[in-house]
């Protein structure tokens, strides 16, 4: 009894002690030959996935910039933290980066919550965070429509896409009467299907339904049985290609035929290999980038990563490695490494050139760029068209 | 008498003491932060502790009034324009009257089962919060002001201890932990059972709004998730931690495990692996908790159907 | 109508996932009664060796399957040895938070491993779908097959716990382990036969599942772990056709809700309904009420 209580004790004073030591050891690192940024990423918890996936981009991005001299002829040190996909544990995170290791800037989370979160940490330490996949429009411009000075986002925002994919399907498909299946749990889906449910009403068209489901779900046929009941002439299905992938082979095994439309979250190599190559036709989706894309920074990229990581490249690797180099961008024209002048520098954006795009940055520090529109054939994208922003 | 005064003069050092480290900047917004998510969690966990650790009622649903709280709050305070104050105790009655309306059902039911009720609750909370778009729904509630500050923390933390210590060693108290001893008996002797088993929900429902109230006024965001099952059991795991039934221990096990937390920090690829071999090598090496007093009795019994898993 | 029928095809497929997974969560729970967190990871852990033998190995489906159960009982022999039996006198919730602790640490050393990505499983199983009344009904071959493996396993789990010794063994330890050790039953062995059947109960369902929606991620196994836990209860926990009952019928519910118009409410429907059954039922719906003896 009294041994098992010493040994407790024992146990929380060594750990009390060890983190005590790594707190004073972060807190006094010599940044000088160093160029710090947080990377701020769910590398654990219900969307590590996506996560991951960035992270992997950010640090491949970072690591050849380090190869090719780094910045200022500095070794740029990403400083990675995982956020658990928990909104307390971003913020706490954050604000440990911010204050702790004194990076110059903040890059990532993955999804707008964990962003949101994260807001408060970069503001009050007025250091620049920006995030590659936050999609939320009210990431960038609060509740009273004032910018925020300190965050970025380099993705297209819910609104933009959800309106896109709209008239895509009044005005290039044709078709009046559509269905809606959102991710409930996800805040990109709900925000994806308001915007599109909004322009697709305004404009003339029909919303018949609005079902959901929730992410994990792996089993979609009772919600595609009645979809199929209401004869939609299309279906829109905000999400990602984990489990659209199954919606689309689910729902063309039950000989729902009708096109499918989404966005920026189908990009993935990995949607081709859920849904099956055969049934994967007739899905329509935005994109940043297309893979098929022989541009020599593109292949490049894509051979580098399967160097590095073994796996091709999705969307999310492609994103997270262009905010690596977006941050180079920036800091060089920023001239030195402090926090003020790189947010200065990240608004001021031009024509930045990267893999999934030319981004410039506006005066809601949202990107502006173009879209591409992908339509899948027997599982392989083919480019459609190309959209240039208003 | 005597030990009061020590105590009370011992609180407001700390408080002073904090407060001007606070404001000369010595303890910087990293470390405000984590001693402010301390005390939300020391007022969680004292909370869950008089339904589980006192009163004996095994509940998975913590922080689905820990949402309500926090939902309430930011509802008042950012659509409404109340005062804080207002805000913090319309959220306290409000999860309180939650767990009256869920604990009056589900209280009849026994150890597992109704930890498995208790986890329902919860998911149902959530699902629902997931759906109701004027609170923002899976997006999100946003922009929520930030009232909470280093004196609403102490206050609230303060007076959560000994509001429900207080409650312990008084009559009611008594009756809630003979209920945890023997229901049967407790109920031989006179004591309404159920009215104490719905009270000690309510008043550990009625704390938790609280903290959620403190949570959402200080981080600005929240959204669903964030009270989802995995929020109910990290409650969970402080208050067994620290010790069913020991006060103490909860305040313990709340500040060590964010210790523990913090260092796991350093290491993000693995951090959840260690957290849980920790976890792990606490229920095997002191099963009662840091501060636990001894063996209870508590759920020896298990549900109806008595499956006796006990050696004794 | 065919709308209708088409639905309680879907709802039967779906349920027989939870009825498999639920079987082995209500054997180790009418044993030790313990809420065994770790038992979907364990599912998960079964799609895994599923996946790596038909994707390395290029086995094919029925020995993938074999070893895959064979894997997760050895697992949960060695999970039971390890981490259940110092806890086995303790409280219950310490033991259920041991069984989080499991959980976890099976879930993320697996992200750590083999990352968090989903992997797709290769076609092992031929899909072959069957039309009827003119294409207006789909089944698909699968489909079919999971249920008959489903009906197979408990109708053989039936007879061990009921016809034979080891099964004779475990009844006696669930209903009074005390007894039963002083009757000469080894204890220890018959719990670790409990775990080691519940597990590579899980590692079949684990596989099925790969098969039929034929994608697997570490995380897999704790949304369909709760779920089964909820049939497990639903039909009356410790009861084998109870966990079958209990899977389909949630299968069912879900199914119908989301036909409905319910989809954004199915969960909350499926665990308010598992709250009216306790409260109505505690002991589930095909449970025998026993008073508790003072």
């Amino acid at each position: 009894m009294n041994k098992k209580l010493l040994g407790a004790l024992s146990l929380v004073l060594i750990l009390s002690l060890i983190s005590g030591c790594t707190a004073k050891t972060t807190g006094n690192q010599d940044n000088g030959d160093t160029i710090k940024v947080g990377v701020n990423y769910e590398l654990s918890g219900d969307v590590a996935t996506y996560g991951q996936s960035l992270s992997d981009g950010v640090l491949l991005a970072i690591e050849e910039i380090n190869k090719n001299g780094g910045v200022f002829g500095k070794q740029i040190q990403p400083i990675k933290v995982d956020n658990k996909s928990e909104d307390t544990e971003s913020a706490n995170v954050s604000t440990r980066l911010a204050t702790r290791d004194k990076v110059v800037a903040l890059l990532g989370p993955a999804t707008s919550g964990n962003t949101k979160a994260a807001i408060p940490a970069a503001t009050q330490n007025k250091i620049p965070l920006v995030s590659a996949s936050a999609t939320a429009d009210d990431v960038t411009v609060d509740s009273n429509g004032n910018v925020r000075e300190y965050i970025f986002k380099t993705c297209f925002s819910d609104s933009f896409q959800g309106v896109m994919m709209a008239e895509f399907a009044l005005n290039d498909l044709n078709f009046k009467n559509a269905a809606i299946l959102a991710d409930s749990t996800s805040d990109y889906a709900k925000g994806l299907s308001k915007a599109f449910k909004e322009t697709f009403t305004s404009q003339g068209g029909k919303i018949l339904s609005e079902e959901a489901y929730q992410a994990k779900d792996t089993d979609f046929k009772a919600v595609l049985t009645s979809l199929k009941g209401l004869n939609p002439e299309v279906l829109f299905v905000p999400g990602y290609y984990e489990e659209v992938g199954l919606i689309v082979r689910q729902a063309r095994e039950l000989g729902l035929d009708v096109p499918i439309l989404g966005a920026d979250g189908y990009e993935s190599p990995k949607l081709t290999e859920i849904a099956g190559k055969g049934v994967l036709n007739d899905v329509y989706y935005s994109s940043h980038y297309s893979p098929m894309d022989d541009a020599e920074e593109v292949v490049k990229f894509k051979e580098d990563f399967k160097a590095r990581y073994g796996k091709e490249a999705d969307a999310f690797n492609a994103l997270g490695y262009d905010l690596g180099y977006f941050f180079k961008d920036a800091l060089e024209r920023a001239g030195e490494v402090n926090s003020e002048k790189l947010k200065d520098a990240f608004a001021s954006t031009k024509d930045f050139k990267g893999v999934t795009g030319t981004v410039s940055i506006d005066e809601n520090h949202n990107p502006v760029k173009s879209v591409t529109i992908i339509e899948m054939k027997d599982g392989v994208p083919t480019f459609l068209k190309k959209l240039d922003p208003k | 008498m005597k030990k009061n005064i020590i105590s009370f003069s011992i609180l407001t050092i700390i408080y002073f003491l904090v407060k001007i480290l606070l404001d000369i900047g010595i303890i910087d917004s990293y470390l405000q932060l984590n001693i402010f998510l301390i005390g939300i969690n020391i007022i969680l966990a004292v909370g869950l502790n008089l339904i589980t650790g006192f009163t004996g009622q095994f509940s998975l649903g913590h922080a689905a009034f820990m949402s309500i709280g926090a939902y309430t709050s930011a509802v008042f305070t950012a659509k409404l324009g109340q005062s804080f104050i207002v805000a913090i105790l319309v959220s306290g009655v409000i999860a309180a009257f939650a767990g009256i309306f869920i604990g009056i059902p589900t209280l009849r039911l026994k150890g597992d089962y109704l930890a498995i009720a208790t986890l329902g609750f919860g998911e149902i909370v959530r699902i629902i919060a997931l759906n109701i778009d004027y609170i923002g729904g899976a997006i999100g509630f946003n922009d929520i002001p930030q009232y909470t500050n280093w004196t609403w923390i102490f206050m609230m933390t303060v007076a959560t201890v000994f509001l429900i210590k207080h409650f312990i060693n008084s009559y009611h108290g008594r009756a809630c932990i003979a209920i945890r001893e023997d229901e049967i008996a407790a109920e031989a002797m006179g004591i309404n059972t159920t009215f104490y088993k719905v009270l000690a929900f309510a008043i550990g429902a009625f704390f938790a709004g609280i903290a959620g109230s403190l949570y959402a006024n200080y981080f600005y965001f929240i959204k669903p998730d964030s009270f989802g099952f995995m929020k109910s059991i990290d409650i969970l795991v402080i208050v067994v931690f620290g010790g069913m039934g020991s006060i103490e221990g909860s305040i313990l096990g709340a500040i060590l495990l964010s210790i523990i937390s913090l260092f796991l920090q350093g290491i993000p690829e693995l951090r959840m692996v260690v957290y849980s071999v920790v976890l792990f090598a606490i229920m095997v090496y002191r099963p009662t908790g840091l501060l636990g007093k001894g063996e209870f009795k508590l759920w020896k019994k298990g549900a109806e159907r008595n499956v006796s898993i006990e050696s004794k | 109508m065919e709308q209708l029928l088409q639905q309680l095809i879907n709802g039967i497929s779906l349920g027989s996932i939870y009825a498999l997974i639920a079987l082995g969560y209500t054997m180790v729970y009418g044993i030790i009664n313990l809420i065994n967190f770790a038992h979907g990871d364990i599912y998960m852990i079964g799609a895994y060796v599923g996946f790596a033998l038909t994707t390395f190995l290029g086995l094919g489906f029925f020995p993938s399957l074999l070893i895959s159960m064979l894997v997760c009982s050895i697992l949960g022999m060695i999970i039971e040895k390890v981490a259940y039996k110092p806890i086995r006198n303790s409280t219950r919730i310490a033991a259920l938070i041991t069984a989080i602790s499991v959980s976890l640490f099976l879930e993320y050393t697996m992200v750590y491993f083999v990352k968090p990505d989903t992997r797709t499983f290769p076609e092992v199983l031929q899909s072959k779908i069957l039309t009827l009344f003119n294409g207006k009904i789909i089944i698909d071959l699968k489909n079919i097959y999971i249920i008959l493996i489903t009906i197979l396993l408990m109708a053989g789990l039936q007879y061990v716990v009921h016809k034979t010794k080891v099964g004779k063994a475990m009844r006696a330890v669930s209903l009074d382990k005390n007894a039963a050790e002083l009757m000469g039953v080894d204890v220890n062995k018959t719990i670790s036969y409990t775990f080691a059947i519940g597990s590579s109960l899980a590692g079949a369902a684990g596989v099925l599942v790969g098969v039929y929606y034929n994608t697997i991620n570490p995380l897999m196994g704790v949304v369909p772990g709760l779920k089964a836990f909820v049939a497990a209860v639903l039909g009356g926990i410790g009861i084998i056709p109870g966990a079958v009952f209990g899977g389909f019928f949630l299968g069912m519910t879900e199914t119908l809700v989301s036909a409905y118009g319910g989809s954004v409410f199915k969960d909350a429907v499926a665990f308010s309904i598992l709250i009216i059954v306790l409260l109505i039922k505690p002991n589930g719906l095909l449970g025998k009420t026993i008073k508790e003896k003072v």
